[in-house]
């Protein structure tokens, strides 16, 4: 399955340190008419800077997602600009950039620039400022994530090559819209129990199936809103943990794989193959089996989304995701707990903040701090998706309690 | 900004207006968009151009509502995802047809249409789209004008 791009030849993945996540911080995702980029990533950024008790001086290096700054605020460089703002220069920062995968990329070189053993503390953000353009604009953008060329050119927008998906998924599976619905109601019933999600209204399979058309079969209640937000962690070699908290979580693999940025030539366009392999690569990193997963946060950035992803983390066979919903078994107290914090349909989508924002929604699962009445009891291991356009960039995190 | 900006079309007309693709000599297969490489043989692929014939079937489609603002002015209209009958698929909008007539398996064929204008300047960019094989795009024509110059005459 893994074939090229595995791992250095060493077996041991070449990682010189265990690395853990020590504190975190995040910004509600919404409307925030009066916050800018930079004001949203300040406001994540010290919340993890208070949380981990260090001054911002301790950071050696900076590393946050953020897909568009140029597009949506006309502000490249936002590196830099970041650092800057935080009173930081001249520490290293870079801005990394995978679509809606930004942040999970993010993570990812965090982790390595702490497991090579070149820095003893990183942040890792992400950040998106969405709402000042108006929702065309909005779409346009967000329609980059995908082959510009060969599909957006053409009239695609990013629902819509969701949609291509969903079509093919209900025609080849036999999926029905109501059961797709039942995605939305129980990402809006995490979501009302987060005081951090865009939405917290419950909804019911009826108001999916009477909001308005967007891509057909996907209605706007299938879709994520698009969302001002940030997200930040703290990572440090898993031995010097214990000096910033009691609970340090431990990440035990993040693995990140590519595909094709069209539908074009994905022989199969109801399974996303950079999930697939990121996935395989991860446990086996992990030394875990999907049977060890407490809790999941994927990246449903559209209902059809959620569901291919289960199939493609390997939870369930393909076809088979749906049936998970007709149970109930991904609400808090099922068998498999998805998108405990609303995921991108209710918690919102901060796009280049979002793989930063599960895994902090991760994090405080596995610290018995999810408030609300969304803790899942015990958990021990939890493991966040992160997904770039329509599947080019996958990002599979693991993490876990000891 | 936008899905725009003349030298990208320019520098793409060719394969834009007549669905050129790349064919493999190694492994005979077919490949939209074209490539420099086959992705298959590597080294050993022998690549050459090759040009579709045009007709294909609809592996999936979607009606678009909420259109990027470049073409909010078109919504609703089909996109497709069409199987070449040589193999590879291509991305287009399936036309002349009713939204509602689109499904699985239908075949069409390529056709030259005018994509979108462009905002500043009235650029117009042409490319493909596909229609219905059959003849039943004609009588969706005659309707069309039959019901315009219907609307005319109240008016």
């Amino acid at each position: 399955m893994l074939g090229s791009g595995g791992f250095s030849k060493r077996g041991d993945h070449g990682l010189k340190r265990e690395v853990a996540i020590v504190a975190v911080g995040a910004t509600r995702f919404g409307e925030h008419w009066s916050k800018g980029l930079k004001d949203l990533a300040w406001e994540a950024g010290v919340q993890a800077v208070e949380e981990a008790g260090i001054s911002g001086r301790d950071i050696q290096y900076i590393v946050f997602g953020n897909m568009s700054g140029g597009m949506f605020e006309g502000q490249e460089h936002v590196g830099a600009l970041v650092a800057e703002f935080l009173g930081l220069n001249p520490v290293p920062a870079t801005r990394v950039e995978a679509a809606c995968a930004s942040g999970g990329v993010a993570f990812f070189q965090g982790y390595l620039a702490v497991a090579s053993g070149m820095y003893d503390l990183v942040a890792v953000g992400g950040v998106e400022k969405m709402t000042d353009v108006e929702p065309g604009q909005a779409t346009e953008i967000l329609s980059a994530a995908m082959d510009y060329e060969w599909e957006a050119y053409f009239g695609a927008t990013f629902p819509g090559v969701y949609a291509l998906m969903a079509t093919r998924y209900m025609h080849d599976y036999g999926l029905k819209p109501d059961t797709l619905a039942k995605v939305a109601v129980k990402n809006h019933y995490h979501g009302s129990m987060n005081p951090l999600a865009h939405f917290r209204n419950r909804i019911t399979v009826e108001d999916v199936l009477s909001s308005p058309v967007v891509a057909h079969p996907l209605r706007r209640n299938d879709c994520c809103p698009v969302s001002d937000g940030a997200a930040c962690v703290l990572l440090a070699p898993l031995d010097e943990a214990r000096k910033y908290t009691d609970t340090p979580i431990i990440v035990k693999a993040v693995a990140q794989a590519s595909d094709t940025l069209s539908l074009l030539e994905r022989r199969d366009i109801c399974t996303l193959n950079a999930t697939v392999h990121a996935a395989e690569k991860a446990f086996a990193m992990a030394k875990l089996t999907r049977r060890d997963v407490d809790l999941v946060e994927v990246h449903d950035c559209f209902t059809i989304a959620e569901i291919l992803a289960l199939e493609d983390l390997g939870f369930c066979a393909k076809g088979a995701g749906f049936k998970l919903y007709e149970e109930g078994e991904t609400y808090v107290g099922g068998r498999l707990p998805v998108n405990t914090d609303g995921g991108l349909k209710a918690g919102g989508h901060a796009v280049g903040a979002t793989g930063v924002k599960q895994i902090v929604e991760i994090v405080k699962q596995l610290r018995g701090e999810a408030e609300g009445g969304r803790q899942v009891d015990g958990a021990e291991v939890g493991l966040a998706h992160n997904v770039g356009g329509s599947g080019a960039t996958a990002v599979v995190t693991i993490l876990s309690r000891r | 900004m936008g899905v725009s900006g003349v030298p990208r079309h320019w520098r793409s007309l060719r394969e834009r207006y007549r669905l050129l693709g790349t064919y493999c000599e190694n492994c005979g297969t077919s490949f939209f968009p074209p490539r420099k490489i086959c992705p298959k043989c590597r080294r050993r692929g022998r690549t050459r151009e090759v040009e579709f014939s045009g007709r294909g079937k609809v592996f999936s489609y979607t009606v678009i509502h909420v259109g990027s603002k470049t073409f909010e002015e078109y919504a609703p209209y089909v996109i497709g995802l069409v199987e070449l009958e040589e193999g590879p698929r291509v991305l287009s909008q399936i036309v002349d047809c009713k939204p509602e007539e689109v499904h699985i398996g239908m075949e069409v064929e390529a056709c030259f249409r005018k994509l979108f204008e462009q905002e500043d300047g009235g650029i117009i960019s042409y490319g493909f789209k596909f229609r219905p094989v059959d003849d039943s795009w004609v009588e969706y024509y005659r309707k069309l004008l039959a019901d315009k110059k219907v609307k005319a005459a109240r008016t």
